[in-house]
């Protein structure tokens, strides 16, 4: 590989007042899946929102190197991060009942967006609407512009959210828990929605999840965060054969229906994984 | 074997004439005394509303629920309380925010007007593996997961013999997960405890209950023995689509 990869993060570190919550972590993101997994309080979500400076403004970011597609996001004033945060760089989250407007339309919600693109004729930017929605697999796009987000449900609406990330192009996407509202059936869709665009859009994907198991088959490479830091970073595929103890205990804790055990071993945590 | 809990044709309608939606239709099963028991399926398949029936929070239903060998219609009583107590998924939103833990766990001890208050206090905090000198502090103040062995210890200090568990541990991480599980698993075995467990998560289920029934829209679609599951005897295409996501 010639080209240097689209994302470059080192040594980035978050701080409230005198203690950091991320500490120095580095990593790099091309077009491919990568996920930062961990438990709630990790900083993975701190991560996430770091890289669109969408944190409060008592948060103080620093880092070695914070590069997208040759830019330094850390020099990066407010102007230049909003005039990136959607275009380029976009972010999907956990709820969309929390991340829809409850009092605009769907299809209005989604219009915004792609009037941000480019400016369209009514009549043009309404066919582009129904055009993303069934870009994203919804079956009657006219019908669903036309609703409020609490009339869909949570897969329906996570699919909304992607077709207004759609309507601008982004290179590369930040998806924080995107499918753990969902239940199993919908979440295999919204999954299967994301790998397409990965494979078809060259989309980068940073994916944000507290699920060793369905990172290990979705994405290609695997993060995984303790107290702040990096602890380990790992094919995907080779999450059952981690090495560092933290991955290790977080894949026994799992309860399953393959090996099933009477009592299930509880991770014993080393004040030195969050040392090093 | 003694049946512990049997519910023979549940059903449960909201609204009025044209208006009804029936979202139970029929729901059937038997626990044995000492069994665990799961439920799983999708929101909205009616899961927890069989919980809240069973519970006391919905009263119109209609049906046979024989808790223990007696009849229960829906009302919710002291003898009600001291038989089946519910343990609920979110611990942050299932305890007072400005009652200690002392406070929460009297509470039931006055309702029911039980002597011994601290020294039950102390016992019950003994069983869900929490320093006795928790009782001085708040919900803020302790872990996700030590806030679900409160509530744990809320719903036991009254003594029933079956818990009826909804999503237990669905807000609470992996590692912190496997405690609580264990702890659940470890007092049943102890004081022969009959729980009723609802989840969406089917590992969970299977790690916990020696039987389950999968729902969906309102009705159980399949009832069948852990083992068989494990084993690939899912017969229902929904079971199996729920095998092949949880493996996956």
């Amino acid at each position: 590989m010639t080209a240097s990869p689209l994302l470059q993060v080192q040594g980035l570190q978050v701080a409230y007042g005198p203690t950091p919550i991320v500490h120095g972590v580095s990593f790099t993101l091309g077009r491919e899946k990568l996920a930062v997994v961990g438990e709630s309080g990790s900083g993975k979500t701190t991560v996430g929102r770091a890289l669109l400076k969408l944190l409060p403004r008592q948060a103080r970011i620093g880092a070695e190197r914070l590069q997208f597609d040759g830019m330094d996001l850390l020099q990066a004033g407010e102007r230049d991060m909003a005039a990136l945060r959607g275009r380029r760089l976009s972010m999907i989250m956990q709820d969309p009942k929390y991340s829809l407007n409850p009092v605009m339309s769907i299809g209005r919600q989604i219009a915004e967006a792609v009037q941000r693109a480019a400016k369209l004729s009514h009549a043009e930017c309404n066919e582009r609407v129904e055009t993303l929605l069934a870009r994203v697999h919804i079956r009657d796009p006219k019908r669903v512009a036309a609703q409020y987000p609490h009339e869909v449900s949570g897969g329906m609406g996570q699919r909304v959210m992607i077709a207004m990330m759609l309507a601008q192009r982004p290179q590369l996407l930040i998806a924080d828990e995107p499918t753990s509202a969902l239940d199993v059936s919908v979440r295999q869709e919204v999954l299967h929605l994301l790998d397409e665009l990965v494979a078809e859009q060259g989309l980068a994907l940073l994916f944000i999840s507290h699920d060793l198991n369905l990172v290990r088959h979705f994405c290609d490479r695997v993060l995984v965060m303790y107290a702040g830091r990096v602890v380990e970073t790992l094919a995907a595929a080779d999450l059952p054969r981690a090495e560092h103890p933290y991955t290790r205990g977080l894949m026994a804790a799992l309860p399953s229906l393959r090996q099933r055990r009477a009592v299930l071993p509880v991770l014993q945590r080393d004040a030195a994984w969050s040392a090093a | 074997m003694t049946v512990m809990l049997s519910v023979n044709d549940l059903r449960l309608a909201f609204g009025e004439g044209a208006e009804s939606r029936t979202v139970l239709h029929g729901v059937g099963f038997d626990v044995a005394r000492g069994q665990a028991f799961g439920l799983v399926g999708e929101s909205g398949s009616g899961k927890t509303t069989v919980l809240r029936c069973l519970a006391g929070q919905y009263r119109h239903w209609q049906g046979d629920v024989r808790i223990a060998g007696d009849v229960y219609r829906g009302a919710r009583s002291l003898a009600h309380a001291r038989r089946a107590q519910m343990v609920f998924q979110d611990p942050y939103g299932s305890l007072h925010p400005r009652h200690t833990v002392r406070t929460a766990l009297a509470e039931p001890l006055h309702v029911h007007g039980l002597d011994r208050v601290d020294e039950r206090i102390d016992e019950v905090l003994q069983q869900v593996g929490l320093p006795l000198h928790f009782r001085f502090r708040y919900p803020h103040q302790i872990s996700g997961g030590q806030r679900q062995r409160v509530a744990i210890a809320r719903a036991l200090i009254l003594r029933p013999q079956l818990l009826l568990l909804d999503e237990p541990t669905s807000a609470l991480d992996v590692s912190v997960q496997a405690e609580v599980l264990n702890l659940l698993a470890d007092l049943r075995q102890k004081h022969g405890l009959t729980y009723l467990l609802v989840s969406h998560d089917l590992g969970v289920v299977a790690h916990l209950c020696d039987r389950l029934a999968v729902m969906q829209q309102g009705r159980i679609v399949e009832t069948l023995s852990t083992d068989a599951l494990c084993e690939g005897g899912a017969q229902h295409a929904y079971t199996q689509a729920l095998v092949a996501a949880a493996e996956a």
